[in-house]
């Protein structure tokens, strides 16, 4: 099938009216690919946090194909870009063949939280083979300036569990691609 | 006196065509360089199929991997030094993690990692945690520091700044794939003056800045970063040949996944193909290896195993044509239907690529915090994000480019000895 990479993608932001930001579209992504979404793009750790520029990349493309629009806007001193899905968007969609029942729920649940929670969860996520003290340590060291508290980090635990419970069925995912 | 401290007792140089000179004194650097894992870098290129189209490319990750730890020796033996902000501590960490940052790369590595879902960052933390002659070397300074190398080119040191010299947007890593893939390709895009940015490095808590007098010798990196880009990496041809690799290894994991009897028995992959790949079978598995059996692999009864390997071994490489996935996908479905009647399976011969899937980026200024951007130090030590100080790297940086094919056996679509009109209506959708 062509583009279904970029087919999966577009069933998340189909999911959401918008989404408010790259790092938290970046975060979305890595959590839905860690809750076993079949997200294929690569994920490495950067200063912020698991960052894929294959993801960066894909959603370019997605821009430039005219399925996705990006407004860039001036929010203190820094930018911020916001998605939202085109027509030609919606009709490609529908002519995938891509079928993701629990994702939509998940995005839509991820979208509401903020992008720094979104941050720690995913960081958390990232180093799911520690135990439980390690990941603390990690988070405290790797993410001092985040300032991230040990109830923070608990919440973060609690919302993944959340996560997998409401949209990972444990038996079977349903997923076709 | 201590392993970790431990010099030779004359300095060894290895003759390097971008660098001059290797030099090595540091006896663990020395151990290291002589373990078989780090040997096998030998056997695998560093930019893969780019030799099918710039016949030079045959160097290899050994070769870069010697020249990552060189510019990260002068950064820290010579720039470094005497800076208050550095810690001489971290100088046999940052030297280990410069040269053992690719060791964990396998044959053709892009495509074969994302055939057989495997990642070459997680070979390189076993090879450097395993029971392997690299681990037995790191561990004589530290029973610790083999987690402590891994860690900084995994990226989760909490030392950002030693982090940051072996992977960000202007790093070791980049610095020399750039310049010796320009030198060994022919091109004339990949050089920058890497003498004066050195000079205007500074490091600072969490990463390398630069003095902002400096400017236009980082613009110089970014802009052969960029041409290197489109000129080199995603050059069409050796898109084509990594279309057919891919491909050829898709097809050898279907028949493994059907219990085809291959006439050459695939010894070197039947771990990979039953998803029990151990890091001593990954460990065997090198380029020449690989090459043996696109070879041999030629005179296998399956038609299109056999085929495509032939054209990968005498580059009969797929045609392309340019592609816009947006207007013509719908076209794209009719050419699959057409590519069946035809008897020309789609899934092997009408193959879809974009500049998305491809492991080298652009610069990033990190605008919304997803990625560190490079900083510039003013006189008065404050930082600005490179793009808002350089108009020429704003005006790269700020555009997206992207970029779309579809490849196919033209020789099969012009053979009119069968099937002809479909061909022909093929060849009309395709316009060629």
């Amino acid at each position: 099938m062509l583009l279904k990479e970029h087919a999966k993608l577009v069933g998340a932001f189909s999911a959401c009216e918008e989404i408010i930001g790259r790092k938290k579209l970046q975060k979305m992504i890595y959590i839905a690919k860690k809750l076993s979404f079949p997200f294929q793009e690569k994920f490495e750790f950067h200063f912020y946090g698991p960052y894929s520029e294959e993801l960066t990349l894909r959603v370019e493309e997605l821009c430039n194909m005219g399925f996705l629009h990006e407004i860039r806007e001036k929010k203190g001193g820094y930018y911020q870009y916001r998605y939202t899905l085109t027509e030609e968007g919606k009709a490609f969609l529908t002519h995938s063949e891509v079928v993701m029942p629990q994702l939509e729920g998940a995005v839509i649940d991820m979208n509401g939280q903020s992008a720094r929670f979104l941050e720690l969860v995913s960081t958390v996520l990232y180093f799911d083979t520690l135990p439980y003290e390690e990941v603390e340590d990690k988070i405290f060291t790797l993410k001092r300036k985040q300032r991230y508290t040990k109830e923070e980090i608990a919440e973060a635990y609690e919302y993944i569990e959340q996560l997998k419970k409401q949209y990972v069925p444990s038996s079977n995912t349903g997923w076709s691609q | 006196m201590e392993y970790s401290r431990r010099k030779l007792k004359e300095e060894k140089v290895f003759k390097d065509p971008v660098h001059r000179y290797i030099h090595v004194r540091d006896l663990v650097i020395w151990d290291l360089i002589g373990t078989k894992e780090f040997q096998r870098l030998r056997r695998v290129r560093q930019l893969g199929t780019t030799y099918l189209t710039f016949h030079g490319a045959e160097h290899s990750r050994f070769n870069h991997s010697l020249g990552v730890y060189e510019i990260v020796r002068r950064i820290v033996d010579d720039v470094f030094r005497e800076r208050s902000q550095w810690n001489k501590e971290d100088r046999l960490l940052s030297l280990c993690a410069a040269l053992l940052h690719d060791v964990g790369h396998g044959p053709f590595s892009h495509s074969f990692e994302k055939v057989f879902h495997v990642d070459h960052e997680e070979f390189t933390k076993q090879i450097i945690l395993g029971d392997t002659e690299v681990n037995e070397v790191l561990s004589k300074v530290d029973p610790d520091f083999p987690k402590q190398v891994a860690e900084v080119i995994g990226k989760t040191h909490d030392n950002k700044l030693v982090v940051s010299l072996i992977s960000s947007q202007i790093d070791a890593d980049r610095m020399d794939y750039l310049q010796r893939d320009a030198y060994f390709t022919g091109v004339s895009y990949g050089h920058f003056d890497m003498e004066r940015i050195l000079r205007v490095m500074r490091p600072r808590e969490d990463q390398v800045v630069f003095k902002q007098s400096g400017m236009h010798a980082v613009e110089d990196y970014i802009m052969s970063r960029y041409q290197m880009y489109w000129q080199v990496y995603f050059h069409p041809v050796t898109r084509s040949a990594e279309v057919l690799l891919s491909k050829i290894l898709h097809r050898a994991k279907e028949l493994g996944a059907q219990g085809y009897s291959f006439t050459y028995k695939p010894l070197h992959f039947e771990s990979i193909f039953k998803g029990q790949f151990t890091l001593q079978d990954y460990l065997k598995l090198d380029e020449s290896v690989m090459l043996f059996y696109f070879q041999v692999w030629q005179e296998e009864k399956d038609p299109i195993l056999s085929d495509l390997c032939r054209r990968f071994v005498n580059r009969n490489l797929f045609k392309y044509v340019e592609f816009d996935p947006a207007k013509e996908y719908r076209k794209h479905s009719e050419l699959e239907a057409l590519f069946k009647k035809a008897d020309i399976d789609p899934e092997y011969y009408l193959v879809f690529d974009s500049s998305s899937d491809l492991p080298y980026d652009f610069y990033r200024p990190g605008e919304e915090e997803e990625r560190l951007p490079i900083y510039l130090m003013t006189n008065q030590d404050e930082l600005r994000e490179l793009s808002r100080e350089s108009s020429i790297v704003d005006a790269i940086s700020g555009k997206r480019r992207t970029d779309h094919k579809l490849y196919f056996p033209a020789d099969f679509l012009k053979d009119g000895s069968t099937k002809r009109n479909i061909k022909r209506q093929i060849r009309s959708l395709l316009d060629i």
